[in-house]
C-alpha cells in the first residue's frame, strides 16, 4: 500500500521546526509503524539524509519508550496500542498521517519526534514506592491480598510510563501517570503506611513539573495503551485530600525539574 | 590463565553463609566514601543500585533508555521461580538447584547454582513488600504456575507482565535511592569503554547520547548488569537497544568472555511475516501450561487447522516426551519444532511455524478462565497477526531469546578484572547451555539485590586502592581511544546502512550458529563475518554528527562489536565438539536425535581472552565438577 507521512523535523530545541512530507510507495500492511519508519530512515540514510529520530527499544508496548501523535491522536487510532505495536493494515491506502512528537511544556523537545520525559522519573522520585530496604521482607504470604485487590491493583501498575496521558490531555495533565501509581500501592496493604505522604508528596511533585490540573476530560484513558481507568484519578484525589488534611503539619518539598542533560550538577 | 571460581570448600548447603561470614565487611561510615559505578538498570543492575544505596554507598547509576525503568528485563512475561512450596507439591531448595542444573545440561557451576535457589525464596517476599501485585489466590495467598523442565508450580507471576512488575519494584526502590540522594542517575548515557588501572577497573567512559559529550566517571569498583547480546542475531526478541558494547569492550580490556556459543532460542514466538521485520515477539513460554503443540501428520497439509481431524495431527512433544510433555525445556521444544518444519509439516505461509492449541483447555476450562490466564498475550498475538487465537491456533516458532553466556565471573560475581563485577544476563554463571524458563529474573533479582551487596563490600574492604584522578593518564587515553573510535566510524565514506550489515550478520549466525551447528558450517560463518566486517569499516554509511541525538551513530558502534562477537561465538561452537542445551552440533547426537555430551572432554568453561586486534583469542578452561547433581542423559521421556 501508498501512505504519506508528514513528519514534525526539528534538529534540537534552539532549530526551527517543520513538516516535511515522505511519500511512502512500499507499506507492507503487516509492518508495524515503527518498521514502517524502520523503512523510511533505511531510504533516508541511503541518500545521505538524516533518519528520523524517534524512541523506541521492545517494541512489544511494555517498555513505554515509543509514542507521538499520529493525526492528532496519541499511538494512533486502535485502541489499548503502542505506536511499535501498531500494524498498517489499519491505515487506508493513500491516506496521510501526520507524525509529531508529544507537545507538553512538561516534556522539553529532543529531536524530531522524541521529548525528555524525566518529569515522570521526579514524580516516582517523590514517594511512588514503598519504603522497604532490601533484607526486611517478611515470608509473602505473610501478607495476604485478595484476589480482586490484586488484580485492582495490577490494572493501575500497568502503567507503562509512555507519556501518551499527557500528550492527549488538553490541559496537559499528570493525573493519570500520578494516579495510577497512588493507586496501585494505595490499594495494597503493603502501601498504607505511607499512604497520606505518597499522595501528597506525588501530587506536589507533579504540579511542581508544570502539569496542567485534571478537568474529567478522559482523553488520557482513551489513548492509554494499557487502559489506566480514570477511576485512579479519582483515587488519587481522594486520597490527596485525606492526605493533605493528616500531613497539614509537614513541609512538603519537592525535586527541581531539571531541563538541561548536562549530568551530575545539583 | 588458570581460572579460580573461589568456591567456599565443605557442603554446598552451607557454602554461602561461609562465604558470607569470612567475607570482610565495610563500616557504616566508611560505605559513604566508596563510590560505586553500576551501568544498567533491569532487574540486575537496578535492584543493585537501589541495595547498595540503601546501604549507604554512593552509587552513579548508568541507563542508554531515557529512564531506567525501561529496561529490556520489563519484557519478561510468564514469571519467576522460587523454592517455596507453597502449593505442597514436592519443591525445595534442593529441587530447583537439581532442575537448574539439569535444565543446564551440566554446564553450570553447581555452588552458584545453590545459591540461586537459596535466595530465590527472599525474592519473593521482598518483591512482595515492595507491593508487587503478584497474582493471587481468592484466600489471598500467591498462586504459583508450571514452566518448562519442572514437575512442580514454582513459578510467581503478574498476569503476562511480571518482568514488568519486577522491574518497577526495583525501579521505585531505585528512584527512592535518588531522592535520598545516594544515587546519582545517569539515563541516556551509554558506556564505551572501562578504565582500568593497576589492574583494576577503575571506571568508565560515557557517551551522553543527547549532547553527543564523552565523560569519564571514577569509582572504586564497576558493576556491570547490561544484559545479553541475542541481536548479534539482529531478529531476537531483545529490545533493539539491547547490545553487547559494554561487556564486550570490557572483554578487549582484559576481562574473559565465557561459553559465547550458548545461546538460547525460544520455542514460542511468533513467526517472522516479511524481511522488513525488526524484532520477534515472544509468546510466554506459560502458555504451554494450557496450550498443546502440533503439526499436521502429513507433509504439506495445507488445510486450515480446524479443518485437519484429530486422528492426523502429531502432537510431537506430547508423543516424544510422555512424561514432560508440551513442558519440556526450552532447547527440546525449539529442536523438535525446527525438525518437523525441516520435515516439510511446519504450518503458516513460510511453513516455518507449528501450532498451539488452546481448544482442548478452553472445553476443560472455559473460555473466561484462560482469558484470565493468558488474556494480555492473546491479545498482543492478535494485535500483531489480525488472528484470534481464541478462534484459530496460534502459530509460533522458535527465535533468539537469551544468552547463557557472558563475562566470566567467579563465585563473588567478579570477573578475571579485580574490581570488575558482572550481573545478570551479562555474566555467565547459573544456567549452563540452558535457561529453564522463569529463571532470568530469579537471577537478575538473586544478583542484584542478594549477592553483590555483600560482594562488593568484601571486595572494597580488602583491597587497596589508589587514587585515581578523571584527568589522570589512564583515564583520559582511554577517553581519547573512544573519541577517535566515534570520528572513525562518522569519517567512513561509505554506502551501506548500518542495519543492513547487521541484518546479514545476523542471518549469517543464525543459519549457522543457531539451532543446530555443524563444523563446516562454523568455518565458513567465521570466514563470512570476517570479510563482512571487513566491508563495514570500509563501506558503512553514518549519516549526521557526533554532538547531538544520532540513533545511527549509537547502533553503528553497537554493530561494529556485534560482528567481533559474532566470531568468537562461532569460534567457540566450533571447539565445543559436543552437543549440550541449546548448542546442538548436528555430528553428536543420540541415535534418537538428541544432544550428545562428551563429559569426558568438555565438562568445562570455556573462557576466551582478548589477545590484541587480529589475534586470535585465547582460551581458558574452567573444570566444572559435580558433588551432588550427577551428570546423566537428560531425559524428559
Amino acid at each position: 500500500m501508498k501512505l504519506t507521512l508528514t513528519i514534525w523535523r526539528q534538529k534540537d530545541p534552539g532549530a526551527k521546526g517543520k513538516f516535511v512530507r515522505y511519500p511512502m510507495d512500499n507499506v507492507n500492511p503487516e509492518m508495524s509503524m515503527l518498521e514502517c519508519l524502520d523503512v523510511l530512515n533505511e531510504s533516508l540514510a541511503e541518500r545521505g539524509e538524516e533518519p528520523v529520530a524517534f524512541e523506541h527499544d521492545c517494541r512489544e508496548g511494555i517498555c513505554g519508550s515509543c509514542g507521538f501523535m499520529i493525526s492528532g491522536v496519541a499511538h494512533g487510532p486502535l485502541p489499548a496500542t503502542t505506536v511499535c505495536q501498531l500494524t498498517m493494515r489499519h491505515f487506508k491506502d493513500g491516506e496521510e498521517l501526520v507524525l509529531e512528537p508529544w507537545r507538553s511544556r512538561s516534556f522539553p523537545f529532543v529531536k524530531d519526534l522524541v521529548v525528555d520525559r524525566r518529569a515522570f522519573d521526579r514524580i516516582i522520585q517523590a514517594g511512588g514506592y514503598v519504603s522497604v530496604s532490601t533484607g526486611n521482607a517478611p515470608d509473602g504470604n505473610a501478607i495476604p491480598v485478595g484476589k480482586e485487590e490484586a488484580d485492582r491493583a495490577m490494572d493501575a501498575a500497568a502503567c507503562i510510563g509512555c507519556g501518551a496521558c499527557v500528550a492527549a490531555c488538553p490541559n496537559g495533565s499528570a493525573a493519570l501517570f500520578t494516579g495510577a501509581k497512588i493507586a496501585h500501592l494505595g490499594i495494597l496493604p503493603q502501601g498504607q503506611p505511607e499512604r497520606d505522604r505518597r499522595a501528597v508528596r506525588m501530587v506536589a511533585q507533579m504540579h511542581a513539573e508544570g502539569f496542567g490540573s485534571c478537568t474529567n476530560i478522559g482523553e488520557c484513558t482513551g489513548v492509554c495503551p494499557k487502559e489506566i481507568p480514570l477511576e485512579v484519578i479519582a483515587r488519587m484525589n481522594h486520597d490527596y485530600l485525606y492526605g493533605a488534611w493528616r500531613e497539614r503539619r509537614q513541609v512538603v518539598t519537592t525535586i527541581a525539574p531539571a531541563t538541561d542533560w548536562e549530568f551530575g550538577k545539583k | 590463565m588458570k581460572l579460580d571460581a573461589g568456591i567456599p570448600s565443605g557442603p554446598i548447603e552451607q557454602a554461602w553463609d561461609k562465604a558470607r561470614f569470612e567475607m570482610k565487611l565495610v563500616n557504616p561510615a566508611n560505605k559513604r566514601r566508596h563510590n560505586l559505578i553500576v551501568v544498567g538498570t533491569g532487574l540486575a543492575g537496578g535492584s543493585a543500585a537501589a541495595t547498595l544505596g540503601e546501604l549507604g554507598y554512593n552509587v552513579r547509576c548508568f541507563c542508554f533508555q531515557d529512564s531506567p525503568r525501561r529496561a529490556h528485563s520489563i519484557a519478561a512475561q510468564g514469571g519467576i521461580n522460587a523454592a517455596k512450596n507453597y502449593p505442597n507439591d514436592g519443591d525445595s531448595i534442593y529441587r530447583l538447584f537439581y532442575d537448574t542444573v539439569k535444565g543446564g545440561d551440566f554446564r553450570a557451576r553447581e555452588a552458584n547454582v545453590y545459591r540461586l535457589a537459596q535466595n530465590s525464596v527472599n525474592i519473593i517476599d521482598q518483591c512482595v513488600a515492595q507491593g508487587v501485585p503478584f497474582a493471587r489466590e481468592y484466600g489471598g495467598s500467591l498462586e504459583n504456575r508450571s514452566f518448562g523442565g519442572a514437575q512442580v508450580s514454582r513459578t510467581f507471576y503478574a498476569r503476562g507482565q511480571t518482568g514488568q512488575q519486577l522491574l518497577l519494584g526495583a525501579y521505585q526502590a531505585l528512584e527512592r535511592q535518588v531522592d535520598a540522594g545516594q544515587v546519582t542517575m545517569f539515563p541516556r548515557s551509554e558506556m564505551l569503554d572501562l578504565i582500568v588501572v593497576d589492574g583494576k577497573a577503575r571506571g568508565i567512559v560515557v557517551r551522553n547520547l543527547v549532547t553527543g559529550k564523552l565523560s569519564v566517571h571514577i569509582a572504586d569498583a564497576v558493576i556491570l548488569a547490561t544484559g545479553g547480546y541475542g541481536n548479534v542475531y539482529y531478529l531476537s526478541t531483545n529490545a533493539k537497544g539491547s547490545n553487547a558494547t559494554a561487556i564486550w569492550r570490557a572483554y578487549k580490556r582484559g576481562a574473559l568472555f565465557a561459553n559465547p556459543c550458548f545461546t538460547q532460542i525460544h520455542p514460542t514466538c511468533i513467526p517472522v511475516s516479511g524481511d522488513y521485520q525488526s524484532k520477534l515477539t515472544l509468546m510466554s513460554e506459560s502458555l504451554r501450561n494450557d496450550g498443546r503443540i502440533w503439526v499436521p501428520k502429513q507433509k504439506g497439509d495445507k488445510r486450515p487447522p480446524n479443518q485437519i481431524p484429530e486422528g492426523e495431527r502429531d502432537y510431537y512433544l506430547e508423543r516424544r516426551y510422555p512424561s514432560f510433555g508440551n513442558l519440556v525445556p526450552r532447547d527440546v521444544a525449539s529442536r523438535n519444532a525446527k525438525a518437523v518444519c525441516d520435515e516439510g509439516r511446519g504450518v503458516g505461509e513460510t511453513g516455518l511455524g507449528v501450532y498451539l492449541d488452546f481448544s482442548e483447555a478452553m472445553q476443560r476450562l472455559g473460555e473466561e478462565t484462560i482469558r484470565e490466564r493468558y488474556g494480555n498475550l492473546f491479545d498482543m498475538y492478535q494485535r500483531i497477526t489480525d488472528e484470534n487465537p481464541y478462534k484459530v491456533p496460534m502459530r509460533i516458532y522458535p527465535a533468539i531469546h537469551y544468552t547463557m553466556g557472558g563475562l566470566w565471573v567467579d563465585y563473588q560475581l567478579q570477573s578475571t578484572i579485580p574490581g570488575l563485577f558482572v550481573l545478570g544476563e551479562a555474566n555467565f554463571s547459573d544456567h549452563g547451555a540452558n535457561r529453564l524458563g522463569a529463571s532470568a529474573l530469579m537471577q537478575g533479582l538473586s544478583d542484584g539485590y542478594f549477592v553483590i551487596p555483600y560482594t562488593v563490600g568484601n571486595y572494597l574492604a580488602s583491597t587497596k586502592l589508589g587514587k585515581v584522578s578523571e584527568t589522570g593518564a589512564e583515564a583520559q587515553a582511554v577517553l581519547t581511544s573512544v573519541q577517535q573510535g566515534v570520528e572513525r566510524l562518522l569519517a567512513i565514506p561509505g554506502r551501506r546502512t548500518v542495519d543492513s550489515f547487521h541484518r546479514e550478520l545476523g542471518k549469517i549466525v543464525w543459519d549457522d550458529c543457531g539451532m543446530s551447528r555443524t563444523a563446516p558450517g562454523l568455518k565458513d560463518a567465521i570466514g563470512r563475518i570476517r570479510a563482512l566486517r571487513e566491508e563495514f569499516w570500509q563501506n558503512v554509511n553514518v549519516p549526521g554528527s557526533s554532538n547531538d541525538l544520532n540513533q545511527s551513530l549509537e547502533k553503528a558502534g553497537r554493530v561494529a562489536d556485534f560482528l567481533e562477537l559474532g566470531e568468537l561465538m562461532c569460534m567457540d561452537a566450533l571447539e565445543r565438539n559436543e552437543s549440550c542445551g541449546g548448542h546442538f552440533r548436528e555430528e553428536y547426537q543420540t541415535p534418537d536425535g538428541e544432544a550428545q555430551r562428551d563429559d569426558e572432554h568438555f565438562s568445562y568453561v570455556a573462557a576466551w581472552g582478548y589477545t590484541g586486534p587480529g589475534n586470535p583469542p585465547e582460551l581458558s578452561r574452567e573444570p566444572l565438577e559435580f558433588h551432588y547433581v550427577h551428570p546423566s542423559q537428560r531425559s524428559y521421556k
